[in-house]
């Protein structure tokens, strides 16, 4: 029979929340490749354009809650990988308060550039 | 019932050479994850030229884009976010317990996959670099 293990507690909210962001990251990331490198391409972007993009709300939602899963998804997966590494007590508390600074710094300055973009004077 | 495995205090990669495909499925998706994270970074303090002026954002990505080392490293990024999409979905499946029995296959498809996807990527990435 076919056994299963995961690095992750199962029986936790960030096990579920991992997942859950991957289902939604696996199609947006998807679309967002598509859309910004082979509907448009990356070399022929202006700021016009992306301005148009971004000033339309439902995609600036779905971006600014891309970054929201992304950040979150891809943090907490640095977090799980250097408890793999066996890291434990003080320093393992240090670098997740680490992880948590930089998160919030990252979702705040994308935020800050899609309002820029979008053209909401909050930036 | 569960179980727990214990699988020792600190990855061994000095055993690669015993690693079964789960194993580099394992190794293979944590270091896209890793690349994923650290480009996620990236890219917004390169979209965060916007905030100085249109003129800046505009500059700095077709500067960029101008670089055919640029060029290259979209579609190694391509390639990373692709295998760990479809390893992902991969994992999500094994997680609902779908596909147990053909783990192995499922990966080397989506390795095989991921690389039939930044092959036929490449005339779209360095499309007017030269």
């Amino acid at each position: 029979m076919s056994e299963h293990y995961s690095s992750f507690d199962r029986a936790g909210t960030l096990w579920l929340l991992q997942r859950i962001t991957a289902a939604f990251l696996i199609v947006v990331l998807a679309f967002h490749f598509f859309l910004l490198h082979f509907v448009s391409h990356a070399s022929e972007i202006t700021f016009a354009q992306s301005q148009w993009r971004m000033q339309d709300l439902g995609y600036y939602s779905l971006m600014v809650l891309f970054l929201i899963t992304a950040t979150f998804h891809g943090v907490n997966g640095v977090y799980n990988a250097i408890v793999n590494q066996g890291l434990t007590g003080t320093p393992l508390t240090a670098i997740k308060w680490l992880l948590i600074a930089a998160s919030a710094l990252l979702i705040v300055q994308g935020i800050r550039t899609a309002n820029a973009m979008a053209g909401i004077p909050l930036y | 019932m569960s179980q727990s495995y214990n699988r020792g205090l600190v990855e061994d990669f000095g055993r690669w050479t015993e690693f079964s495909a789960g194993m580099w499925a394992w190794i293979f998706h944590k270091f896209t994850g890793w690349v994923l994270i650290g480009y996620l970074f990236t890219h917004i303090a390169v979209l965060s030229t916007a905030t100085v002026g249109p003129e800046t954002y505009t500059a700095t990505i077709q500067g960029l884009e101008s670089l055919f080392i640029v060029r290259v490293l979209e579609v190694g990024l391509l390639a990373v976010a692709v295998f760990h999409i479809l390893n992902g979905t991969r994992l999500l499946l094994i997680d609902l317990g779908v596909g147990l029995d053909s783990q192995d296959t499922s990966f080397y498809a989506s390795l095989i996959l991921t690389g039939i996807i930044a092959v036929a990527s490449v005339p779209t990435f360095l499309a007017g670099v030269f």
